[in-house]
């Protein structure tokens, strides 16, 4: 089994000793370095604390340095505890968000991937909503976790991104025809709202999800989303995950969430309206073959799920 | 003490904390709940569905935040990205006082979600008060600072964890969200008593309660809130409010959890020992009348 990355990204080195007194602010952050790398240390293969540490010290060692142990605990096991729930409590939630991945990859080596992943990124958010917001990046990164599977694992990783992301992101207010009716399609840009992610994946990851869903009875939105309509026992089979590339538009309407199948050529136009083309730079963009009426169609469809709102400014004083 | 300036002079009674599996029947069948406490984290976000399910629930009942990451005991400076949403969010539900605990959890900007303990030291009580008072001028909202429940304890601490805490709020000037259940749980993992840590506290500071179940183990013991509250804990929680009198009160149940009537019943059993407390509070206005 490949091991995980051993500097988790972000942290400073720990210190060689844990300070023996607290005097200042610096020693105070001295104390809690050390004892971050204990907690976010990768657990051992039947989840226990490593037994040696970083620098090749027995951890029972380490740990006796700034934990006072109890008639039933040594310091070893106290950390230990702290160490466990660590891991598991990420894990939990890396878990809830990503089913399809889960279901993708089994198990056994979907845990693998969990974890060598936190190991090297740990949460840098306050909230754990944000813990994997990193993962795609990993899995291109370091393809050893899901090979041959990569491909598919990544286009999964991205739509259960982008799952979070349409559930609580930012909407701004929207665009109406009338707030548009005055302006020339040459100089006109409009935005896309935050909460809305343009996917072109090499998988049917929207079928592939729901199908996961009606499996195990998931609920549709995001962890810790409302649920709605009652639980299903019922197990059915997951059909395979076939190379199928897709066009498709992650978002929420009314605060549901929603999957949007789009044709290549307004994928392409919307794609270049988030870029900041004009909207006639964004029709060029759909290419030939694309009728007037069918842009039309697609505009009218995108106004009314509310997906134009107007671009953010841009800082009037950029850094020199 | 009921109405004290750490509460913003409320006077709550018993209250739950809201948890997505009991949204449905909140919004549907309106039930009468004096208020409810929410996570803060859970609403710190820029839009969609738990926004919505907020701003129902605000325009019912009073509403109450707790936090779980501020970390005012990390060494690490207060981080603006983040006092700037939750100020947002206190603006939106007008929480008369906002609570988070006592304790740290990230360091370098990396982020454990865990509520690990202190170095009960005079340096780390100086350290976290500061950060306290800065808080709370940003936010302009009374503060209380809840004591966590904990498995380990450092050689480098100078003090008890209840002469921490005094230390700490008296710094600070700020008020406590005493934790009983939490209490409990570290007295027995520590093999302190938890009646000299109650009779410790500063009272007068003490803006609100936390109970919660826990589950025991052979070697310790965890702070679990997946069960109902346990017997040792309801007669802590009657001291508690002997001592400081019938304070807002919220139980606390995060994991398998049933059915909204069952967590506002076992709520409710607070009444049942909150008795000579409400004797008390009923001689003292008939002796200033």
């Amino acid at each position: 089994m490949p091991r995980p990355a051993s500097r988790p990204a972000g942290l400073k080195p720990p210190p060689k000793h844990a300070p023996q007194r607290l005097h200042t602010t610096a020693d105070l952050r001295t104390l809690q370095r050390l004892m971050t790398h204990v907690l976010v240390r990768p657990l051992t293969d039947d989840d226990r604390l490593q037994p040696k540490w970083i620098d090749g010290r027995p951890m029972a060692q380490v740990a006796a340095e700034f934990i006072k142990p109890n008639d039933r605990l040594t310091s070893f096991e106290r950390l230990e505890l702290y160490n466990r729930m660590y891991w598991f409590r990420i894990i939990d939630s890396v878990y809830e968000d990503n089913p399809g991945l889960r279901a993708l990859l089994g198990e056994r080596r979907f845990a693998r991937l969990v974890r060598a992943y936190l190991a090297k990124y740990p949460s840098r958010s306050f909230t754990m909503r944000n813990l994997c917001a990193r993962l795609g990046q990993f899995i291109r990164e370091e393809p050893r976790w899901t090979a041959p599977r990569t491909a598919a694992a990544l286009a999964l990783a991205r739509f259960e991104w982008a799952r979070t992301v349409a559930f609580d992101g930012e909407a701004r207010p929207v665009m109406t025809p009338n707030d548009i009716a005055d302006a020339p399609p040459a100089r006109l840009r409009l935005g896309l709202q935050p909460y809305l992610s343009l996917l072109a994946v090499d998988y049917p990851v929207d079928d592939y999800t729901l199908a996961v869903k009606e499996r195990d009875a998931l609920r549709g939105e995001a962890s810790h989303a409302v649920e709605h309509g009652p639980r299903r026992a019922t197990r059915h089979k997951i059909p395979p995950f076939r190379r199928r590339p897709i066009h498709v538009a992650v978002h929420r309407y009314r605060n549901r969430l929603f999957y949007k199948r789009l044709e290549a050529p307004a994928f392409r136009m919307l794609e270049a309206i988030q870029a900041g083309r004009t909207l006639v730079q964004a029709v060029a963009a759909a290419g030939r073959g694309v009728t007037a009426e069918q842009v039309r169609d697609w505009f009218a469809t995108w106004m009314e799920l509310g997906w134009f709102c107007a671009r953010p400014a841009r800082p009037k004083n950029p850094r020199k | 003490m009921p109405a004290n300036r750490f509460n913003g002079h409320t006077d709550y009674g018993i209250g739950l904390g809201l948890r997505v599996p009991h949204y449905a029947h909140i919004l549907e069948k309106k039930p009468v709940v004096d208020w409810f406490e929410i996570i803060s984290e859970n609403f710190m976000v820029d839009g969609g569905r738990p926004l919505e399910v907020l701003d129902q629930i605000l325009e019912q009942y009073q509403v109450v935040q707790h936090g779980v990451s501020m970390y005012f005991g990390s060494a690490d400076k207060p981080d603006r990205a983040h006092l700037k949403k939750l100020k947002t969010l206190v603006r939106r539900t007008k929480t008369p006082w906002l609570s988070d605990h006592l304790c740290w959890g990230s360091v370098d900007g990396t982020f454990t979600h865990d509520l690990l303990p202190m170095p009960y030291t005079f340096a780390a009580a100086k350290r976290t008060a500061e950060k306290i008072r800065q808080v709370r001028d940003y936010l302009e909202v009374p503060i209380c600072v809840e004591n966590v429940s904990s498995y380990a304890e450092f050689h480098a601490s100078e003090m008890t964890e209840w002469e921490f805490l005094g230390e700490v709020v008296e710094r600070a000037d700020c008020g406590i969200l005493l934790d009983v259940n939490n209490i409990y749980v570290s007295s027995k993992n520590h093999d302190f008593n938890p009646y000299d840590y109650l009779n410790h506290v500063p009272h007068d500071r003490v803006g609100q309660i936390h109970v919660a179940g826990h589950t025991k183990f052979e070697k310790y013991i965890l702070d679990t809130h997946d069960h109902p509250v346990l017997d040792p804990v309801w007669k802590l929680y009657a001291h508690a409010t002997k001592r400081c009198g019938v304070t807002a009160t919220l139980l606390e149940w995060d994991d398998r959890i049933p059915s909204f009537d069952e967590v506002h019943d076992e709520a409710l059993k607070a009444n049942a020992y909150i008795g000579g407390a409400r004797a008390a509070k009923k001689r003292a206005a008939v002796t200033a009348s």
